[in-house]
């Protein structure tokens, strides 16, 4: 007979917890729906945080080091919020040769903030990506999950002043 | 099933189609959808309406010309693109124009020709369903001679016959590698483990290539298909599209496919009624691009850090859980349904002595027509970049054309006239790769490419063994000092030895190729590198 193994309580009563479950569920609490899982926490909340890395690693009975480990390995995974606004410059071979540094640069000196960082205000993070698949475009820029081609500073800049 | 019967169906669906007279079919690719065709969709339908059914407005996959998007194509139903009126640069306001124009005259500031070069010197394979039929439509599918060769595999092949179909085909695996497909799939076939795995490696990393999510995103069908040919084939009951996350529509497309296939009856228990078992499920990617290696790819769909483990054992006889795993790139199960379709003779008839049927080239960079396009391998450098992408902008000489993303290198100007083939590329020192193509001119500068290649190595380096990890670092650092006139001769003839090191010891692709950019740029280039060195050091 095989043990009934306890599932650990959901960190909170956030609604958003259940998504969570519900993909580990799906894959029968297995060890390598990790990935999956970790994808479907960081839809819910924007980000990992120590929280919900424990909880997740004690559901499916994994070490949190695995955990940790896999969480920082992939870059797609963020462990810390990200800003009301994302900008992500695309730094693909196609939009570097047509001046994605450039637009790198500008919303660095207009905002402060490097690649990778948000600003003090939580308004915006700048981020770059490994090519977004728009080479048509380039140089292409994703502002909140929107994909802008044929970017100049000025365009850019522009747009992300527009944001509130 | 049996062949008949799936033609009947398709017939069936085609008849439904019948009044249908015009098609409107508006790129929904995610290219064009970025330039903002998803507006143009709507007001079209609009414009359209009360033309009703004679008329459909229809969302297809990508046409190609990526820069010209957003893309509409007039067509009378059921011809191809180059029998259609081609728009170009379409906006909402347009639209009305467009539907007039449906009967009377074409819209002339609008039109973009399809007998220009871009078009008409494509031979299209892969990509022949691409902007002509719906890619959430499993009907249009069917209607376009869909599944006809999974059933006829099904039905009237053994599961050696498709294999010996696929050898005669001499396919080449369309990742990069260029390994005869045929053999792995033989390989696998020949593994007596009772669980085997079909693996659709779909983790396009390679920037500036984009034809796998082209090919996901205009006809998901085609790849289920050809995986689903390839599990009865090497007797595989379970296939995973490993894809990457940071393609959500080619996702989401996949995802409505396998569902519309299962209920369909072409994935599942009972493939097209008979014994065989097929199920296909996704897996996302992360963000590594050392995912796209196989054996950090498997790593990952276990749920693991992606790092790559020593070969052999092939994942062929030692892959997913230890179990026997057929691992193909997107754009190679793409060809497996027309192999079958048309025999492996009709595919060797196309291309060159060693490298048979099409390619599928990411044309990007310094170009006029940016895009995607199909043409027979063996096509040369010149006519891809002169002829078919139009030449470069500005009247500006070609100075080089990057292939093999950050594994690959250059082709100077002076060799633009080698045929495009996986043996013809590896003599000038770079490879097919997937298919991205990088165009660059005069302005561009060779050292700068070279140190963005390592740059991005370094970066997406595992850290899993010393000479990548730190080879790497140390490359781009010599690289970095060099690029900005502060490199000495010593440091050149550092660089030098630390590419042999790092290409002779890593562990991985991604290591072992890492210096490619680096020596090819030194092999064509080197008087740039020269002219940055210190003087007198």
């Amino acid at each position: 007979m095989a043990l009934q193994q306890a599932r650990p309580a959901m960190p909170s009563d956030d609604k958003r917890w259940k998504l969570v479950n519900g993909t580990m569920r799906r894959n029968g609490f297995a060890g390598h729906a990790l990935i999956e899982t970790l994808h479907s926490v960081q839809d819910a909340f924007g980000y990992l945080d120590e929280p919900s890395l424990r909880f997740v690693a004690s559901s499916l009975d994994l070490p949190l080091s695995k955990v940790y480990g896999v969480a920082t390995f992939y870059h797609l995974f963020r462990l810390k919020p990200k800003g009301r606004h994302a900008c992500v410059v695309c730094a693909g071979t196609a939009c570097y040769i047509k001046g994605s540094g450039a637009l790198v640069d500008a919303v660095e000196k207009r905002f402060g903030v490097k690649p990778g960082e948000t600003t003090g205000d939580d308004r915006l993070s700048v981020l770059t990506a490994r090519c977004v698949g728009a080479c048509g475009l380039a140089p292409a820029v994703v502002v909140d999950g929107n994909v802008l081609g044929k970017q100049s500073a000025e365009g850019l800049l522009a747009q992300i002043e527009e944001l509130r | 099933m049996n062949v008949d019967e799936l033609a009947e169906l398709a017939q069936t669906y085609r008849d439904e189609e019948a009044p249908v007279r015009h098609e409107v079919r508006v790129c929904m690719a995610a290219s064009c959808q970025s330039s903002g065709s998803t507006p143009v969709f709507e007001a079209l339908e609009k414009s359209c309406s009360e033309r009703g059914a004679s008329c459909k407005v229809k969302g297809v996959g990508c046409m190609g010309l990526c820069s010209a998007g957003p893309l509409v194509a007039v067509a009378d139903h059921g011809s191809d693109l180059a029998h259609s009126t081609l728009y170009r640069d379409v906006t909402p306001a347009d639209a009305p124009d467009i539907a007039a124009g449906i009967d009377g005259a074409p819209v002339e500031r609008l039109r973009c020709p399809t007998d220009q070069p871009f078009f008409a010197r494509q031979q299209r394979i892969v990509l022949e369903n691409s902007g002509v039929i719906d890619p959430e439509s499993f009907r249009g599918y069917i209607a376009a001679g869909g599944y006809a060769a999974l059933v006829k595999a099904l039905s009237d092949m053994r599961p050696a016959d498709v294999v010996q179909e696929v050898i005669a085909s001499g396919l080449r695996g369309r990742g990069g590698g260029g390994y005869p497909t045929g053999l792995k799939w033989s390989t696998v076939a020949k593994m007596s483990d009772a669980q085997k795995y079909v693996v659709c490696n779909a983790d396009e990393g390679d920037p500036g290539a984009f034809m796998d999510r082209a090919v996901l995103e205009s006809d998901p069908h085609r790849v289920l298909e050809g995986m689903a040919i390839a599990g009865y084939a090497v007797g595989a009951n379970k296939g995973y599209v490993y894809v990457r996350a940071e393609y959500p529509l080619a996702v989401d497309r996949l995802a409505t496919a396998i569902r519309k296939a299962k209920r369909g009856g072409f994935l599942g228990s009972k493939v097209a009624e008979t014994q065989f078992e097929f199920d296909v499920e996704i897996r996302l990617g992360a963000g590594a691009f050392v995912c796209g290696e196989e054996t950090a790819l498997m790593a990952s769909i276990e749920g693991l850090r992606g790092q790559p483990r020593p070969r052999p054992p092939y994942p062929a006889e030692y892959g997913l859980w230890g179990h026997p795993t057929l691992i193909n790139n997107v754009e190679t199960f793409a060809n497996i349904a027309p192999i079958v379709r048309n025999g492996g003779a009709w595919f060797a008839s196309i291309g060159t002595a060693k490298s048979k049927g099409t390619k599928v080239f990411a044309l990007a960079g310094r170009i006029n027509n940016t895009g995607l396009i199909e043409v027979p391998m063996g096509t040369t450098l010149a006519d891809i970049i002169e002829v078919i992408g139009g030449g470069i902008p500005g009247g500006k000489a070609v100075k080089a054309v990057q292939t093999g993303g950050p594994s690959g290198g250059c082709v100077p100007a002076p060799h633009l006239d080698i045929p495009v083939d996986y043996d013809s590329l590896k003599s000038l020192g770079t490879m097919m790769g997937s298919g991205g193509m990088i165009v660059m001119d005069e302005s561009s500068d060779m050292v700068d490419v070279a140190r963005y290649f390592m740059e991005f190595c370094m970066t997406e380096s595992c850290g899993k063994c010393v000479p990548c990890r730190a080879g790497t670092q140390q490359m781009h650092g010599l690289l970095d000092r060099i690029a900005r006139s502060q490199g000495t001769r010593e440091d050149l003839a550092l660089l030098e030895e630390l590419c042999e090191v790092v290409q002779a010891t890593s562990l991985c692709g991604l290591g072992q190729t890492a210096p490619n950019p680096v020596l090819s740029t030194l092999r064509y280039f080197r008087d740039e590198y020269e002219r940055k060195l210190v003087p007198g050091a």
